[in-house]
């Protein structure tokens, strides 16, 4: 189920994040990427280099957008002139479906940048799905929303993380971006089996995946995307690849960031694990 | 944000409840760190914080509640501080790593992030600095410019742009009832020390120190590049501005700053070119403007920008 609803009917395959330490490389090189994720955040505003670059990327690739301030798990309301500063965007872009994290990150208007994990309530539940909706109906655009990795759990959660996921996703009618990175993290840090969560949510709302690298520490792992994909996460988006089909991929890596060819080399490392699928399905 | 509750909710079964649970989670996150980096032992009504922390998070078998909580308000601070020692390589210079960190650490505690984006961190920098001035004292004056000039490169590097008016335009309408806009991106500063030689060098300095550490004897060389001279107070009349989406500081004249400041405060052309003053001929007047419309720098007049002079 490659092409659905939840990513605008479109086929696409293994891309990376637009960073800017291969602005050049990218503009010189024009190098074959089947497309690039870009944060939308970085692209909301006026004017100035980030646009113009932006104009100069759409000119010759395809372009998802990706966001790290929706915050549809938050309380309060979704911001006007933040959702009309995105729509603005959408439809510089044309993007063919808008991602965002299943999370929290703002209260009373008092940001903390961070992508904070939800207790996982169903009237959160409620709450989230009703905002995803109507952020989808205002920007006309299908919407993945995120599992992110977390470093706690809540006393006053009332099902497993992937439960509340589905959830969500069944109430609001959206797609899943699948992060199969941070299922591992999450899952070291809570103790849970990541198989389980694969094999529980709707494979076929699974519009995205992403994959990246982690930082194992003594107590916790922490989601770095500083490092090439580890062994057990290429398993698991193996597992998850057989589960959903073969679905459009990403690799995030967003600190110490390698070359050009070395971040996109480690990205195209997917299609092995897309082979096996396919193999395994025929 | 709003006081949290005294307990967080220990059942979220409504958006009021979620919003209680999330005003206790984020009230805890952007509190200060101890000096040890570490989440403050005691929650803000002085009950012991792993008690307070224990009420909403589980402990799992490595980790307690407080150790967990503690990860958040760490991730929170180390970010937001990089950040802004991201924005303000002038500012750090010139106060040095004690007096910035102080400086930081009070600023995003009490004018914590209003905006879903980082690049805005900086906006009220200034302000926050000119009314907290043992903060940077003995240097506030020196600081708080050093800090509008930072925000004023945000907003010349990503700033909006309108369209230039149109020479023709211009050539056609009276100076007596023409008004001009100045460009949303450009920032127009009086200052008393000549910041923009001042962070041109604490940039340079800050690529040869990148350049240095990967090769042999960078403890040595930093050593050498270790500071920059603070400047001493001149009179400095800068546009902060970008041309081709590059950043530019274009020194000014003090009348030409004051003809542009007039044109950004809503003056017709001819009451512009008076207030540079009555030592300003013809001919250098039409210098300059033939510049400043070369660089683009006229948009219609009517719409509000950001005005920043002393």
């Amino acid at each position: 189920m490659p092409a659905n609803r939840f990513n605008g009917h479109s086929d696409y395959g293994i891309g990376i994040g637009l960073r800017v330490p291969h602005y050049g490389h990218i503009l010189s090189k024009k190098p074959v990427v089947d497309w690039f994720e870009i944060i939308s955040e970085n692209f909301m505003v006026e004017g100035g280099r980030p646009l113009e670059l932006l104009d100069r990327i759409l000119e010759q690739y395809r372009v998802v957008q990706h966001g790290v301030s929706m915050y549809f798990g938050s309380a309060d309301k979704p911001d006007r002139r933040h959702l009309k500063r995105l729509k603005a965007l959408v439809k510089r872009t044309k993007t063919p479906w808008l991602s965002d994290h299943l999370c929290w990150g703002s209260v009373d208007g008092t940001y903390t940048h961070d992508l904070l994990p939800m207790p996982y309530t169903f009237a959160a539940a409620r709450r989230t799905a009703e905002k995803i909706r109507h952020i989808r109906d205002y920007l006309e655009v299908p919407i993945c929303v995120e599992n992110v990795s977390s470093y706690a759990e809540f006393h006053a959660s009332e099902m497993t993380e992937w439960e509340f996921l589905t959830e969500v996703v069944e109430l609001a009618d959206c797609g899943i971006l699948l992060d199969v990175n941070n299922i591992y993290v999450s899952s070291k840090n809570h103790g849970f089996n990541p198989y389980d969560y694969v094999n529980n949510v709707p494979h076929h709302r699974v519009g995205q995946m992403h994959i990246a690298g982690h930082t194992k520490f003594e107590k916790y792992i922490l989601d770095t995307h500083d490092h090439p994909v580890l062994d057990p996460v290429w398993k698991l988006y193996a597992h998850a690849t057989r589960l959903c089909g073969i679905t459009a991929t990403l690799l995030e890596w967003d600190d110490k960031i390698p070359s050009f060819d070395e971040v996109h080399g480690e990205a195209l490392k997917a299609n092995e694990f897309i082979d096996g699928a396919k193999k395994a399905a025929v | 944000m709003k006081q949290p509750p005294t307990h967080a909710p220990s059942r979220i079964a409504s958006t009021a409840d979620l919003r209680s649970f999330q005003r206790m989670m984020a009230t805890a996150i952007v509190r200060p760190l101890t000096a040890e980096d570490a989440l403050q032992p005691r929650w803000i009504d002085g009950r012991p914080m792993d008690k307070v922390a224990a009420e909403f998070i589980k402990p799992n078998d490595r980790l307690t509640s407080f150790e967990r909580l503690q990860l958040y308000n760490r991730l929170y601070w180390f970010r937001i501080l990089d950040a802004i020692r991201d924005d303000c390589p002038g500012l750090l210079a010139a106060l040095g790593e004690r007096s910035f960190s102080r400086l930081a650490q009070a600023y995003l505690e009490r004018r914590p992030s209003r905006s879903f984006t980082l690049r805005d961190l900086c906006s009220r920098l200034e302000r926050f600095i000119v009314d907290n001035p043992r903060l940077t004292a003995p240097r506030t004056a020196l600081a708080a410019e050093i800090a509008r000039f930072e925000w004023a490169q945000t907003v010349a590097f990503d700033g909006e742009s309108r369209p230039v008016v149109e020479a023709a335009r211009v050539g056609r309408t009276p100076p007596s009832r023409l008004r001009l806009g100045l460009q949303p991106y450009i920032t127009l500063l009086a200052l008393r020390y000549p910041i923009d030689t001042y962070v041109i060098a604490v940039k340079r300095r800050d690529a040869l120190r990148s350049e240095a550490s990967n090769t042999p004897g960078a403890a040595a060389v930093h050593r050498v590049l270790r500071s920059v001279a603070r400047p001493r107070p001149r009179r400095t009349f800068v546009a902060v501005h970008r041309h081709h989406n590059r950043l530019y500081y274009k020194r000014l004249d003090p009348a030409a700053f004051r003809i542009l400041e007039a044109l950004a405060g809503g003056r017709t052309l001819s009451r512009a070119i008076a207030a540079g003053g009555p030592g300003v001929g013809p001919a250098q007047v039409k210098a300059w403007f033939t510049s400043w419309m070369a660089l683009g720098w006229f948009c219609r007049h009517g719409n509000k920008r950001r005005r920043d002079a002393s």
